[in-house]
């Protein structure tokens, strides 16, 4: 008797309780009561205007190159719908109306994936950005069959915002070529007039010749917007041959261009620092994460007109919401703050990978990220030794061989890296991978052989 | 109390000697295997050969009951039916001593070891046999357990474990290794020592000495009231009680009649003296026969029985992180038809090697680079030889060299083998990725430890592909020691695009 309606009984009496302490949350608690810390506040969302058109564009945009993954029957991976539709509604709810994808992004299964949870919403409450990303095969048909696939994948009729994809890859000869040489500048700006584009801009990593020479076509082509890449690291301190941000964003305000900000937490790395960098960050503000100080430098800005990030996990999504509900700008002092902080990760030989898979799938195999991020947590873990008389040694030793072989199967570790530079023209953070890698693999051996 | 001794022993070795082929691989361990008689005999260790037959004569044949692993193993599955009931326990007879069909197999085994054939003697060697038995079906089992806390180690963040692979070295010698298994399963199930008084040339060598020896069981006749207790508990089915006479060149001295024997009519005495002379010291009654080993029986088969089912989760998970979509597949790799086969530095050639080797895979279970496997060819069936499409000879390991008993493989240090030459590299240019897809690769190169593969400008027009110079590798076959490292991490598959030739004989270079 007693079993026919506990269920139902435990479910009432537990919706009676989290009313209760909802109502003490809200109301005047006595200290020590609070049971939960309350959930991003919704409408609070912080936007900046587009100064072209008048575009109220959320501070916190939907980068959708980092989608949950899971296995088809076939086991092979695919982007989890339901997951996605589940994070789209929760960032429609709260306010983010921007959305960035791209054709090539999870190996090609994103713009799909991205569109069926949108379209499950009115087309005009969001903003659509997706680009033309022509790195293969750049001649005017394979680019064209790109731009139109782009409609056919996200049944749409028209883009808010289209990029031409990553210019400064390759230099200008490869931007001239990608874009200009095949008219395909021209038509897509012909697509802007006819309406199917709304805002024609382009994403940026590379060298300062590259952006200056694009910024100085502005005249022409008018770019609406332009993606760069902006955290309290670069702004300074840009790895390889990247541009500082600060340089990039100047010249942008200069012109009065909306920028559209891209790895604002270096793929985590601005997130999965060393612990007593986290808890200088965590000391200086409590109540907010890690990632919080990273967001919010990247919103502070006024030029900047939203800040992408590729959110997996709700958690992430969660906090970023918060971060921005609604933005609290950064004073000078903690600007300060931050570009001590980037200094002393600068410290940290980690080398700049974020993760984005552009140079995948090598050729022969070798899983590129997984192996540079393994070497990223051991730095920042302090398990790399410098020499056998390190005094953590041993245990530093048998920690990173263990973790590597969990972490990248024997197949796929650098060992096998033949070192043929296919890689190399596709990171956008200009790391030259083989070096790398083969880096690595050195200081494995030494650790097998116990020769360091 | 003299049987409490020997089981104690016997224990001792049996774990022991277990764990060396499970995964312990501690040196200090590696002289329970030294003392074993066949591998002493191979390696030509006179110093254990003498310290054996001393042994043997003046105790008899301890060294069947203590030191030899399968006999121990017999004893332990015989002592499991005889669990059963008191029927089973006393299911032995005494029966004349079948030395025709003893003198046959050791004939056969000295005709064999003489005759080179390494394969047929390593069959009838009992130690081999159990390390066969130990490396094809026990270790697989712990290996899938040590998988199993890897697991968990993995997802609490530890090191202590970490995950091994389980594969089929050889499918020959695994059959070989199930087939022994079950026929002394068998034999001992029913009676106990047949297999180590009838075929076991060890058994046959030391029966023949122990007839001499100066201590073993006697019965004496004016206790002995003929009630047949001994002969039908007697395992080696050597104890004629009507005639008051024991078989010692069967006997293995275990000691279990002297407590079997109510009337106090048998002891274990020195044999050449007065037939009175030890009346008083015959053992006093042990009510808790064999303890100890029930333990470790008990132990043991809820380790076995963790394991299977630790063997289900991990695979599964393995499975689970091979499949990477994200990843260009990788084809697995293909054995090379080498016109001579690899065996270790420290095996001085292969000859020598196939001489000495008696097949009982230890090196094989103890390589961590699963470089070593049984060979599946006729004349050396079950002895090891190397291959690279797993792994390659690491250069600061020397386990094999550590661990053989029988001088097959010599110890050498990690420097010696930086400079002994097993085999040399051989490039197949056909399939290298410079010149099959004009890519610069020098991944051979790269890893070469002793510095023996150069990289070489291609002639002609080939030279240079999408503005970068093209080079393939080169080997001095003078500087090359037949590690594998080129052949291992060469990126063409399935047929790697340099591979090693063994060398028939070793040499320092």
């Amino acid at each position: 008797m007693d079993k026919r309606y506990t269920r139902r009984d435990f479910l009432k009496i537990a919706g009676t309780g989290s009313a209760l302490a909802g109502a003490t949350a809200l109301g005047c608690s006595p200290a020590g009561n609070k049971n939960t810390v309350s959930d991003a506040p919704a409408g609070e969302m912080t936007y900046r205007t587009n100064p072209g058109n008048g575009d109220k564009v959320s501070l916190l945009g939907y980068g959708c190159m980092r989608w949950p993954m899971t296995k088809d029957e076939e086991g092979r991976d695919v982007i989890d719908q339901e997951t996605v539709n589940g994070l789209v509604d929760y960032a429609m709810e709260h306010g983010v109306n921007y959305y960035d994808t791209s054709p090539v992004y999870v190996q090609g299964q994103s713009e799909k994936a991205s569109a069926i949870a949108l379209n499950r919403h009115p087309r005009k409450s969001y903003y659509l950005a997706t680009k033309l990303s022509n790195f293969s095969n750049w001649s005017r048909e394979n680019s064209m069959l790109m731009y139109r696939k782009s409609f056919e994948n996200m049944e749409t009729d028209y883009f808010d915002y289209y990029l031409l994809h990553s210019i400064g890859n390759g230099g200008t000869k490869m931007f001239e070529e990608r874009y200009f040489d095949n008219g395909m500048a021209d038509f897509l700006m012909k697509e802007r007039e006819a309406g199917r584009i709304r805002n024609l801009g382009f994403s940026f990593h590379g060298t300062q010749e590259t952006f200056d020479y694009a910024l100085s076509l502005h005249d022409k082509v008018h770019w609406d917007f332009v993606q760069i890449q902006l955290n309290y690291v670069d702004w300074k301190h840009a790895s390889g041959r990247n541009v500082n941000a600060d340089y990039l964003y100047s010249e942008l305000e200069k012109r009065g261009i909306p920028a559209v900000i891209m790895e604002p937490l270096l793929g985590g790395r601005l997130s999965k620092v060393p612990q007593h960098v986290a808890d200088r960050l965590l000391e200086r503000n409590p109540d907010g994460s890690v990632a919080s100080w990273a967001f919010r430098f990247a919103g502070t800005p006024s030029g900047v007109l939203t800040v992408l990030s590729g959110m997996t996990y709700m958690e992430h999504l969660i906090d970023n919401v918060k971060t921005y509900s609604p933005l609290v700008p950064l004073n000078q002092e903690e600007l300060d703050f931050l570009e001590e902080t980037a200094q002393l990760m600068m410290t940290y030989p980690t080398i700049p990978c974020n993760d984005c898979k552009y140079c995948m799938p090598c050729p022969y195999g070798i899983d590129i990220p997984a192996i540079l991020l393994h070497y990223n947590k051991c730095v920042n873990e302090g398990k790399v030794a410098n020499s056998r008389e390190s005094e953590n040694y041993r245990k530093a030793r048998r920690a990173y061989l263990v973790s590597y072989d969990r972490a990248v199967p024997a197949l796929r570790q650098a060992d096998h890296c033949t070192g043929c530079g296919q890689c190399n023209d596709h990171c956008p953070q200009s790391i030259d991978i083989p070096h790398e890698l083969h880096k690595i693999d050195r200081y494995i051996e030494n650790l097998r052989q116990d020769t360091l | 109390m003299l049987k409490k001794l020997r089981v104690a022993i016997a224990a001792i070795f049996f774990i022991c000697i277990t764990l060396l082929f499970l995964d312990f691989t501690h040196a200090w361990l590696g002289w329970m295997v030294k003392i074993q008689f066949i591998p002493a005999v191979l390696a030509l260790n006179l110093a254990v050969i003498v310290l054996l037959v001393l042994l043997t004569l003046v105790f008899g044949r301890v060294y069947c009951s203590v030191i030899c692993p399968l006999g121990i193993f017999q004893d332990i599955v015989s002592w499991v039916n005889g669990k059963r009931g008191k029927k089973q326990k006393n299911r032995f007879s005494y029966s004349p001593a079948e030395s025709w069909l003893r003198y046959t197999f050791l004939a056969i085994f000295i005709v064999a070891l003489a005759a080179g054939i390494g394969s047929l003697a390593a069959l009838l060697d009992p130690y081999a046999s159990y390390g066969r038995i130990a490396s094809n079906l026990f270790a697989p089992l712990w290996q899938l357990g040590n998988n199993f806390l890897a697991w968990i180690a993995e997802r609490v963040d530890s090191y202590a474990f970490y995950s091994t692979d389980v594969w089929l070295k050889s499918l020959p010698t695994f059959i070989i290794a199930v087939v022994t298994f079950i026929i002394i399963a068998v034999l001992a199930w029913r009676g106990g020592r047949t297999y180590c008084n009838t075929v076991c040339p060890v058994g046959t060598v030391l029966g023949f000495l122990s007839r001499f020896a100066m201590f073993r069981p006697v019965i004496n006749a004016d206790n002995c009231r003929s009630c047949s207790l001994c002969s039908r508990g007697c395992k080696a089915s050597c104890i004629d009680y009507k005639n008051h006479s024991i078989d010692y060149s069967r006997c293995v001295d275990c000691m279990d009649c002297i407590d079997t024997c109510k009337d106090g009519a048998i002891s274990y005495r020195f044999a050449y003296g007065k037939k009175k002379a030890a009346a008083g010291p015959s053992a006093p009654k042990a009510p808790e026969t064999g303890a100890g080993e029930k333990e470790t029986g008990a132990s043991r088969r809820t380790f076995i029985a963790s394991a299977v089912m630790a063997a289900s989760a991990a695979t599964l998970k393995a499975q689970e992180m091979k499949l990477d979509g994200g990843l260009a597949e990788i084809q697995d790799k293909k054995i090379p038809d080498r016109q001579t086969r690899i065996v270790p530095a420290g095996a001085l050639g292969i000859s020598h090697f196939a001489q000495h080797c008696t097949a009982c895979q230890l090196c094989v279970s103890v390589c961590p680079s699963q470089v070593l496997r049984p060979s599946t060819s006729l004349l050396n069936l079950m002895q090891p030889e190397m291959s690279y499409e797993r792994g390659y000879c690491r250069p600061e390991c020397t386990k094999c060299s550590d661990v053989c008993p029988a001088g097959a493989i010599s110890p050498v240090t990690v420097e010696e083998k930086s400079s002994i030459q097993i085999g040399h590299a051989v490039v197949i240019r056909e399939n290298c990725i410079v010149e099959r897809d004009g890519v610069s690769c020098g991944n051979c190169a790269r890893h070469c430890p002793s510095g023996a593969i150069s990289m070489v400008s291609l002639e002609g027009e080939r030279k240079f592909k999408h503005g970068r110079e093209l080079r393939i590798p080169v080997v001095n076959v003078e500087r090359c020691i037949g590690c594998g490292a080129c052949e291992n991490l060469c990126p063409a598959r399935p047929f790697s695009a340099i591979y090693v030739e063994g060398h028939q004989l070793h040499k320092t270079i």
